[in-house]
């Protein structure tokens, strides 16, 4: 049964700042990670074709079975329609105007293995100082920082760190195009079985172009000895980065996995459209956690990324539990629904979701908790700040079938408004078909009012205190789930760009 | 302390404000009375800071470290952060925003920037409830949301645990009074008296005599049409609770 959906749109008005007092954010509004690195690529001539998948598959030298499926896919993708319904707008994307392939050349080119560096020592300079730039760990940091990084550069990833400490347990942490070498029956069996090609538009299309990604394997009963983190990064021009991630953990296997994205300042849209898939086995935890930060454009949105993912985990045995933690605080476009499919009986599914947009972003996420097993428990609390002129949409949908005798779902979801032309809007669909089941839904809308401001600073909390202590207000929930290590960083990102705003 | 000098003070480009002088001493309390709209509540925004209010002649001297400052040079929270306090006629509500952390964020801004070290959260709890005794609160305040679902005495006894929490050295309470019934009004102004002492002041900011029997002021001054048109001593209050402003106004 479709439940009416709500929507709720307001808009507030903060007044103008005073000349003497710290309105004026202190803060640089520039885009911290909008350089572009000098480093020579290979790259694909723009367009999209069979030879392009073709010449992809070749680069990375896969296995004719992949070559097979992307070309399914790609012919599956030419019959289907761009979607329409989300909440957002943009120009038609142009498909053949893009780049679907774009590498960094320099590096160690071995045994006609895959193209691109084999070691974090041959990595070329400039990229190097590019990962310092985005305050990645690497080389000499690598055993402190107690993580292990993936590195994904436009199409390949170029270098892993911690892999001793993670071999001794079994797990297995490469990039995508490494493990169809190396682990080749894993990738077959579980690639496309949670986002299978057909799922939608951009999945299809990640199906027929994914040029790398993070592969991750937990083996039975073990505990990953660290967390997993990949950063992605779009450096060439025109080029879309479609990669792929796939997590696997085993029955009773536990992985705390991190993924951060930027990307350079350009003056045209960038197309990224990736793929996660999640395998959760009987009492597995996979927690993935999301610090999103792709360039949104400028403040009269020109540019930015249009970051169209699918992102969905399975919990396929009992007691499996997955949670997604996003922070979107980037991108022009972000159209994206982390979702669980509950399949084992008493698993859990969650959903944790701080989304900010500013100046002209376009936001339209949540996620959607499917519903299978008995006993099966979701958790959905949705965070939504929208300023400036940004539209900030929540759209979830739980879905409870016949078969989920006893389910549970709670939902909340908050938005916050800041500014007299932002938008914020919540579309929860709720589907139950079994009457045993417990669905919850919250909601509610505030407002940063500029006499909450002037409260906050009577009591001697400067610009960047104020800000602070109503976002945490606001979002502790969500702060919570994260990891320690990502928490500051992402915290003060909200802060800074919400500072701006405020300002 | 504190001193106003020549204060003329427009909002949206009407004066309200045509210069003010007030003088205001350590251990002293104020009181300033008036007929609405005579520009009380403005001249308490402009002490504080509010971002509303412009001013466009006069100076509001203010001792920071034994030297005078012109107050008006300083942004809200740096004011704040020196001891000025202003109780708000109308607390504004902060959702998600728990009253411990509010309390704790502003105690400690204020230590951090006289080079105090910041107060643990379980020191901070201990403190924070013998200051709640003050004012009657129960400990379950600090846990809510500031100002959220408060009642209106509750809101304004919140104002004056905050002044208790901060310890300011000069604070203008606008119209604390309003709003509150007889108990209310009691426990509000036991509180302001126990937080009176040599070294602060206290400029109150009402319409009525009520808070005044309650709270005993050095000086009661009449404000009307944004200036000060009397002054006087506690007895003032009380003529004009026989004869209202009018006489004062030909």
């Amino acid at each position: 049964m479709n439940q009416p959906k709500t929507t709720t749109k307001d808009a507030i008005k903060v007044a103008n700042p005073p000349a003497n007092s710290e309105f004026n954010s202190e803060f640089n509004t520039d885009y911290k990670y909008g350089f572009v690195t000098d480093v020579e690529t290979e790259e694909v001539a723009k367009g999209l074709n069979e030879d392009v998948i073709r010449f992809i598959s070749k680069k990375k030298n896969e296995p004719e079975w992949m070559l097979e499926h992307r070309l399914k896919a790609f012919r599956h993708w030419l019959t289907m329609e761009e979607p329409a319904w989300a909440h957002v707008r943009y120009p038609k994307i142009d498909f053949q105007a893009i780049r679907y392939y774009s590498a960094p050349k320099k590096g160690g080119e071995k045994k006609g293995e895959t193209q691109g560096p084999q070691r974090l020592e041959d990595l070329d300079p400039e990229l190097v100082k590019t990962f310092q730039r985005l305050g990645i760990p690497l080389m000499e940091q690598k055993r402190i920082s107690g993580i292990a990084v993936d590195l994904v550069f436009d199409s390949v990833s170029v270098g892993q760190t911690q892999t001793e400490t993670l071999e001794k347990v079994g797990v297995i942490f490469c990039s995508i195009t490494e493990a169809l070498q190396k682990h080749g029956d894993l990738i077959r069996r579980y690639f496309g079985s949670v986002v299978p090609f057909s799922d939608n538009y951009y999945a299809c299309l990640n199906a027929a172009v994914f040029t790398d990604g993070s592969f991750c394997y937990i083996p039975r009963g073990v505990r990953c000895p660290i967390d997993l983190s990949t950063y992605f990064r779009i450096n060439a021009s025109e080029t879309g980065q479609f990669e792929r991630t796939l997590i696997i953990a085993e029955p009773g296997s536990y992985v705390n996995y991190l993924e951060g994205c930027t990307a350079p300042q350009r003056d045209e849209n960038q197309l990224h459209a990736a793929v996660v898939e999640l395998v959760a086995l009987e009492d597995a935890q996979i927690k993935y956690s999301t610090v999103q930060n792709w360039y949104t454009g400028d403040k009269q949105g020109r540019g930015g990324i249009y970051n169209f993912v699918t992102k969905r985990g399975k919990c396929a045995g009992r007691n499996a539990k997955i949670s997604w933690t996003q922070i979107e605080s980037g991108s022009a476009i972000t159209w994206k629904y982390p979702s669980v499919i509950l399949q084992g009986d008493s698993s859990e599914g969650a959903f944790y979701s701080v989304a900010l947009t500013h100046d002209y972003m376009q936001a339209d996420t949540g996620t959607k908790m499917i519903h299978l097993g008995k006993n099966t428990k979701s958790t959905i609390i949705s965070k939504g700040i929208s300023a400036d002129r940004s539209s900030n949409t929540y759209r979830g949908l739980v879905k409870i079938l016949p078969s989920a005798e006893g389910a549970r779902n709670y939902s909340q979801c908050d938005s916050m408004l800041v500014g007299p032309s932002c938008q914020a809007n919540t579309f929860p669909y709720l589907e139950v078909k079994n009457k045993t089941a417990t669905v919850e839904h919250e909601a509610t809308t505030s407002r940063i009012s500029a006499d909450q401001i002037f409260y906050l600073q009577s009591r001697g909390l400067d610009m960047e205190a104020t800000v602070s202590v109503l976002v945490n207000g606001f979002c502790q929930e969500v702060f919570k789930e994260l990891p320690l290590e990502f928490s500051v960083e992402a915290v003060k990102l909200i802060e800074m760009k919400l500072e701006n705003s405020v300002g | 302390m504190l001193e106003i000098k020549n204060l003329k003070v427009q909002v949206e480009d009407k004066e309200v404000l045509h210069g003010i002088d007030l003088r205001v001493n350590a251990g002293e309390v104020h009181a300033i009375m008036g007929p609405n709209g005579s520009g009380k509540s403005s001249l308490s925004k402009v002490i504080a800071g509010h971002p509303s209010y412009r001013v466009t002649e006069g100076e509001v001297l203010y001792q920071i470290n034994f030297q005078p400052r012109n107050l008006l040079e300083l942004a809200a929270d740096e004011r704040a952060r020196e001891g000025v306090f202003l109780a708000f006629q109308y607390p504004v509500e902060v959702p998600g925003l728990s009253n411990f952390i509010f309390l704790r964020s502003a105690f400690n801004a204020a230590m951090k920037h006289h080079g105090a070290p910041e107060m643990s959260e379980d020191d901070f709890r201990q403190f924070v409830l013998t200051k709640m005794k003050l004012v009657n609160m129960k400990e379950d305040f600090l846990d809510r949301p500031v100002n959220v679902g408060f009642s209106g005495g509750e809101k304004k006894r919140n104002e004056i645990l905050q002044m208790a929490v901060l310890s300011p050295r000069i604070s203008f309470l606008d119209e604390t009074d309003s709003g509150l019934d007889i108990d209310s009004l009691r426990i509000v102004s036991d509180g302001i008296n126990r937080l009176r002492s040599k070294k602060n002041a206290m400029v109150l900011i009402t319409h009525y005599q009520r808070l005044l029997d309650y709270v005993k002021p050095d000086f009661v001054h009449v404000l009307a049409g944004g200036r000060i048109v009397e002054t006087g001593d506690a007895s003032l209050a009380l003529e004009l609770e026989r004869k209202g402003y009018d006489w004062l106004l030909e």
